[in-house]
């Protein structure tokens, strides 16, 4: 049964790449929309059919080398359930938005998105579920893979297809890192099994395990930044967006760019035993969310001060990890997933109104126009803020009070200012967008005109010619621009979300609102349900199963329990955990209070504020100069080097120059012997013949 | 049977010069290019027929012949496959009527000589493969070289000539070095057995003084690195892949280049393998120099078809690099990624030559946009190109990764700067995939080009489906091949008990050798 909740989205996937050209967009959208609603049905029937320990399947023996034999097995214990559930569920209502959002593209076009997302979907259940390294591998590189397709969805554009060309290469730095890790753990452990790797490593004293396992933690961890877009790796995310909203929405926010917390989760085991390695993650979580937070702040691209706000999210799951305060980065994970998804899709019913439009500047005082839009992000804003009782509040401030309690005070405070400026930045945006004034226009709404989906497909890939054409609305921003705005129809009506749209963003906000409260935590009289759900998955398995067919040995608690000692630390200090909370309750309010005196009340005041910091200003809308710096330090070396260095230098004039010069000096020695050459294959092979048969003769009866 | 497929291509060869008749006739084309597919394919099904035939469990060569030929020189004609040869003997079936079939556009002239040549040269690799005696093996080996010098010398682009000597020089330098090892073998053995021989399985159990195995090593073994070809004998292949017509760079990078590593494995390595336990590190280094050195160069190549051919230099480093490891991982991972190699890279070579077909050039900034203009052609460039890149899921994934295990526990160093590969590949590849099919068409000449032709959705899709087959059900190949691979490790690693798998500091090995025979 496993198999299938893959499967479904595959078979959506060959049956569109296959004949989806000749389908209607009704059938092909259909089809792949169904595949996930099907995945996850059967996702849910495999969550609640779950056994105590996981169920596993094992379909065939995939590799089978000498003592190395992989089988091709799927597991889902409760990390998986959980992340089956978000992937199938977020991935049915991104589909369903998507037959919308994406109508305006031609029926070859609207089959060849959705078999890339169909299969997208396939790969990632693949990921969650492969019950080894190399299984999950396939779902890792095949979910790059196809964030690569989507990104370069509109691949007419250079700037989309660089950016999925760049996704895919930083992607594969960090699997580099993967790779490594899978070897150095199967020399080591004998086996690539998440258990059997988990069960050998637990039974071991910490200083058996020191060297090896902090080796292939960092290694595993380098694979996690790549693809969760973390320090040092994070650079291709922001470009990512140049993909359509839905699959930022569904890739680069809620599903694939968490496979690296996932990564962690599902090794926690591995994590626990290496204290440095945590250290590190822990670090580079903190330093990643300060760092984009800060970026996001001043970034007047919607969906990039969302994509620098996924980063930062991302940072905070990593600083939870770290912390071995594992179950609280899956829960935030989970509900970042409701509440990212949900501001995006926003994010995209905005654009989609606008015929394109992408930049804050030209956007303002849509409330009005677009209520459902509004209502709904605002609810996935607040949310995101960490304004309690929505979701965001209970899972961060559970990472919050987590990385408080194993005494990382520094990053306690880093967190707290980082949630500072989550609840600015997201406020900002709001207000930009929806309140205020209108600095827009509206898309020409003549009635012979198709759709205004239309205009979100058009306007968003046929950057260039828009630019060529477009008034002054366009600002230049790193998104095309819509379609030329008729004047006469200043204030003309913007369409709201249609229907397949509105059901998803509703649904979404509905979930960014309750998805919280099945971890409220012990202070405030709840029972933190998910982390007591989750637990058994970051303790190694009391067997490791000789028979890796059906595993159903429960799970044993104590013995091999991770370091972090929060039980008595839960159930100690209830006073400080509610004083934490009430503190970041009030960051959250306070950041959304300069939010609203910097962009509501008082505009101008940001403006002079960014002119008399132009310094700091510049730095972080050039985002750090970190790409210009990549550039200069590592992609033109290599290009040069390459070039002049190996290609001209080593292989042309070195190695070449060296055989030339044999030639040479032989060719000057057999001129000698010229007349030998008589052209005739025949007698070259005579003579060949014969120069054998001497050397042979010579040989044997000298 | 193994006579039979091996000279059912040269029956077919002689059939389509009669067919064909003398100087160019237009009018017979057809039924040339009818009569050589059917040989083709006529071999490859004898080759699958093998495989259906081959017991896997076993590690023997299977189906042996034997015949004396020149008994008085101990020169047999003695053919056999194992599970090593097995797959390479089917490569080779499959490659050739692809191979033929790639250039039914491209190439009008004298089509029954085109048709003779690839047909020979068959006859000639698979020769090489199955042959168990030096001597035949030798002489399929320079067989081999005199239709591909045609090839790349009559069909070639403009350069042809110089390619063509360059290719044929360069062999021909390692060939001589191998030439005289065998004669000195057979010698050696008559030394010490009383009676010459030049029977591979004789020669395995010979016993040689340090210093002349040493030197016949290396007479194999640059022999066999040029083929390969290894870092830093890789400078003809460039010219030599640039030059040549479809057809000849298919068959060059799908099979010639395995006949070196193939050769390393049968005859370097189990023959003398005191030495090749003392020279795989350095053989690995060069091998890790070659996959970081020409993926580096491969990547600013303006031309496709030389992107491609350095990558191969990049490629064959893996294959050199899992051999040397010498253990049950690498070595299949290295026998796999030949395989992998030739479908791959033989696939991305049609796919240029049906853009060179219809543009006339290969050159990357002539091109751009064409996913818009050709989906169905660049859908297949994109599978064959992850492929190539090893994505798991798909073929190249398990060799390289088999490989880097291989190699990771013997010495972790190498598998450590071998996976850099793993991200240049991505670069150079989707750099190039990117620039030839993303954006918008800037040459007008791009912009009415037909999609895949019948004749060339024939050709990809073997290819494609034995991609994806190969990655997903990587078992059907693996198994077979175990036994022989265990049993050439054992040949190997249980006359140096030290190599067995954690390989020893040359120095020590040296010493070890020499208190060994002294």
């Amino acid at each position: 049964m496993l198999l299938l909740i893959p499967l479904l989205p595959f078979l959506g996937f060959l049956i569109n790449a296959f004949l989806g050209r000749r389908l209607p967009k009704s059938v092909s959208g259909g089809i792949a929309c169904l595949a996930m609603i099907a995945a996850f049905v059967i996702s849910v029937l495999a969550f609640l059919g779950m056994q105590p320990g996981g169920t596993q399947q094992t379909v065939f023996n995939w590799i089978p080398s000498g003592d190395l034999q992989i089988p091709f097995a799927l597991r889902v214990d409760p990390l998986a359930g959980v992340m089956i559930l978000i992937v199938t569920g977020i991935g049915s209502l991104i589909h369903i938005y998507s037959t919308a959002y994406m109508h305006d593209e031609t029926d070859g076009e609207f089959a060849r998105y959705f078999s890339y997302l169909n299969l997208f979907a396939a790969f990632m259940l693949v990921l969650v579920l492969g019950s080894t390294f190399p299984v999950m591998f396939v779902g890792w590189e095949g979910v790059g893979l196809c964030s690569y397709l989507l990104i370069g969805f509109w691949f007419r554009k250079k700037s989309a297809a660089d950016a999925g060309k760049k996704a895919f290469v930083v992607n594969r730095i960090g699997d580099f890192g993967f790779i490594l890790g899978m070897l150095l753990i199967f020399a080591t452990y004998g086996s690539l099994d998440f258990q059997v790797v988990a069960s050998r490593v637990a039974g071991l004293a910490p200083e058996q395990t020191a060297g090896v396992i902090t080796g292939a933690t960092l290694l595993l961890f380098l694979g996690a930044t790549g693809k969760s877009a973390q320090i040092p790796l994070y650079v291709w995310l922001p470009d990512a967006m140049e993909g359509p909203t839905p699959v930022s929405a569904l890739i680069h926010a809620a599903t694939m760019v968490t496979a690296g917390v996932y990564l962690i989760g599902r090794n926690a085991v591995l994590f626990s035993h290496a204290p440095i390695t945590l250290a590190v993650v822990a670090g580079i979580g903190t330093a990643t969310a300060l760092m984009a937070g800060t970026i996001g702040l001043v970034q007047n691209d919607i969906k990039r001060v969302l994509a620098y706000s996924t980063v930062s999210q991302l940072g905070y799951m990593f600083l939870a990890m770290g912390v071995s305060a594992y179950a609280a980065g899956i829960f935030h994970l989970y509900t970042h997933a409701f509440f990212k998804a949900l501001l995006f899709l926003g994010s995209g019913a905005v654009i989609h109104a606008l015929a394109g439009e992408q930049d804050l500047r030209n956007m303002g005082g849509l409330r009005r126009a677009l209520p459902i839009t509004y209502w709904t992000f605002l609810i996935g804003a607040i949310a995101i803020a960490g304004v309690p009782p929505l979701a965001g509040f209970f899972s961060k401030d559970e990472i919050l009070y987590r990385t408080f309690a194993s005494q990382h005070v520094l990053l306690w405070i880093i967190g707290l200012v980082t949630s500072l400026l989550t609840a600015t930045y997201m406020f900002r945006l709001v207000f930009l967008a929806f309140h205020g004034e209108r600095r827009h226009e509206a898309p020409p709404a003549h009635p012979e005109e198709e759709e205004p989906a239309a205009h979100a497909g058009a306007g968003d890939r046929a950057g260039a010619q828009a630019a060529a054409h477009g008034p002054a609305t366009h600002h230049g921003t790193s998104d095309p621009g819509p379609r030329t705005p008729s004047r006469g129809h200043a204030h003309a009506h913007l369409h709201d979300a249609p229907p397949a749209m509105a059901l998803a963003l509703i649904v979404l906000a509905i979930g960014s609102v309750i998805a919280g409260f099945i971890g409220v935590p012990h202070a405030l009289g709840g029972s933190n349900r998910i982390e007591a759900f989750l637990e058994p998955s970051f303790q190694a398995h009391a067997t490791a199963p000789a028979n890796p067919e059906f595993q159903t040995t429960p799970f044993v608690h104590p013995a091999a329990e991770p370091a972090a000692g929060h039980d008595e630390t839960a159930a100690g200090d209830t006073g400080t955990e509610l004083t934490l909370m009430a503190l970041s309750v009030g960051i959250a309010f306070a950041g959304i209070g300069i939010a609203a005196y910097f962009w509501l009340r008082n505009r101008a005041a940001a403006a002079s504020m960014a002119r008399s910091l132009s310094g700091p200003y510049k730095l972080l809308l050039n985002k750090y100069y970190v790409d210009e710096i990549y550039d200069a330090l590592i992609v033109h070396p290599i290009v040069r080097l390459s070039t002049l260095g190996l290609w001209k230098g080593a292989d042309a004039a070195l190695i070449d120059g060296a055989v030339n010069g044999v030639g040479e000096t032989v060719r000057g020695a057999s001129s000698v012997l010229r007349r030998l050459q008589t052209g005739s294959v025949r007698a070259y092979a005579a003579s060949l013949f014969f120069g054998v048969v001497m050397i042979l003769g010579w040989y044997l009866w000298r | 049977m193994l006579s039979l497929i091996v000279f059912l291509p040269l029956i077919g060869a002689i059939l389509v010069l009669l067919a064909g008749g003398r100087g160019d006739r237009p009018e017979r084309e057809s039924a040339v290019r009818a009569i050589a597919l059917v040989f083709s394919l006529l071999t490859f099904a004898a080759t699958l027929y093998l495989w259906a035939r081959f017991s896997p469990a076993s590690a023997d060569f299977q189906f042996v012949e034997r015949h004396a030929w020149l008994p008085q020189f101990g020169i047999s004609y003695h053919l056999g496959v194992d599970g090593i040869s097995l797959f390479l003997l089917v490569l080779t079936g499959f490659l050739t009527p692809l191979a033929l079939l790639s250039s039914w556009q491209s190439v009008h002239r004298n089509v029954p000589l085109f048709s003779f040549f690839l047909l020979a040269l068959e006859t000639a690799m698979l020769g090489v493969f199955v042959s168990l005696d030096l001597f035949l093996f030798y002489v399929f080996w320079d067989a081999m070289l005199i239709p591909m010098y045609f090839l790349i010398g009559i069909w070639g682009y403009e350069r042809r000539i110089y390619a063509a000597v360059k290719f044929i020089l360069y062999t021909m330098a390692g060939s001589v070095l191998m030439l005289i090892a065998i004669i000195g073998l057979a010698y050696v053995r008559s030394a010490s057995a009383g009676q010459p021989s030049f029977d591979l399985l004789d020669l395995y159990g010979l016993r040689l003084s340090w210093q002349m195995e040493q030197w016949f090593f290396l007479a194999f073994t640059v022999a066999f690195a040029i083929k390969v070809p290894l870092f830093p004998f890789h400078t003809w292949l460039p010219d030599a892949h640039v030059e040549a017509p479809t057809a000849g760079s298919v068959i060059l990078a799908g099979v010639l280049l395995k006949m070196g590593t193939y050769g390393l494995l049968r005859f370097s390595f189990p023959l003398f393998p005191h030495a090749a336990a003392w020279f795989a590190p350095v053989l690995a280094i060069l091998a890790v120099i070659g996959i970081i050195y020409g993926a580096l160069v491969a990547m600013v190549q303006p031309d496709m078809k030389k992107l491609v051919a350095y990558s191969s230099v990049s490629h064959l480093g893996f294959v050199v690099l899992g051999l040397c490891a010498l253990n049950i991982n690498g070595v299949q991972g290295a026998v796999y990624q030949m395989l992998n190699h030739g479908v791959s890279t033989g696939g991305l070579f049609i796919l240029v030559g049906m853009l060179s077909d219809r543009r006339h050039t290969r050159l990357i900034s002539e091109f751009g946009g064409l996913k818009g203009v050709m989906p169905r052609l660049v859908a297949a460039f994109l599978v064959v190109t992850l492929s190539s890149i090893a994505l798991p899921g798909l073929n190249g994934f398990i060799g390289e990764f088999l490989i880097l295990l291989g190699a990771w526990r013997w010495h972790p160093r190498f598998a450590a700067f071998a996976a850099i590969g793993v991200i240049l590949s991505a670069v150079y590849m989707l750099w190039m995939f990117q620039r030839v099919h993303y954006g918008d068409v800037t040459n007008e000449k791009n912009r009415r080009l037909p999609d895949l032709s019948p004749r060339e959705w024939a050709l990809m899709v073997p290819t494609i489906a034995i991609a994806v087959l190969m990655g997903i059900f990587p078992g059907i190949f693996l198994k077979p091949m175990e036994a022989s691979v265990v049993r050439t490790i054992d040949r190997i690693t249980s006359a140096v008990p030290a190599a067995a798998s954690k390989a020893p500091a040359p120095a020590e090995t040296l010493a070890q050798r020499q208190a060994h025979h002294e």
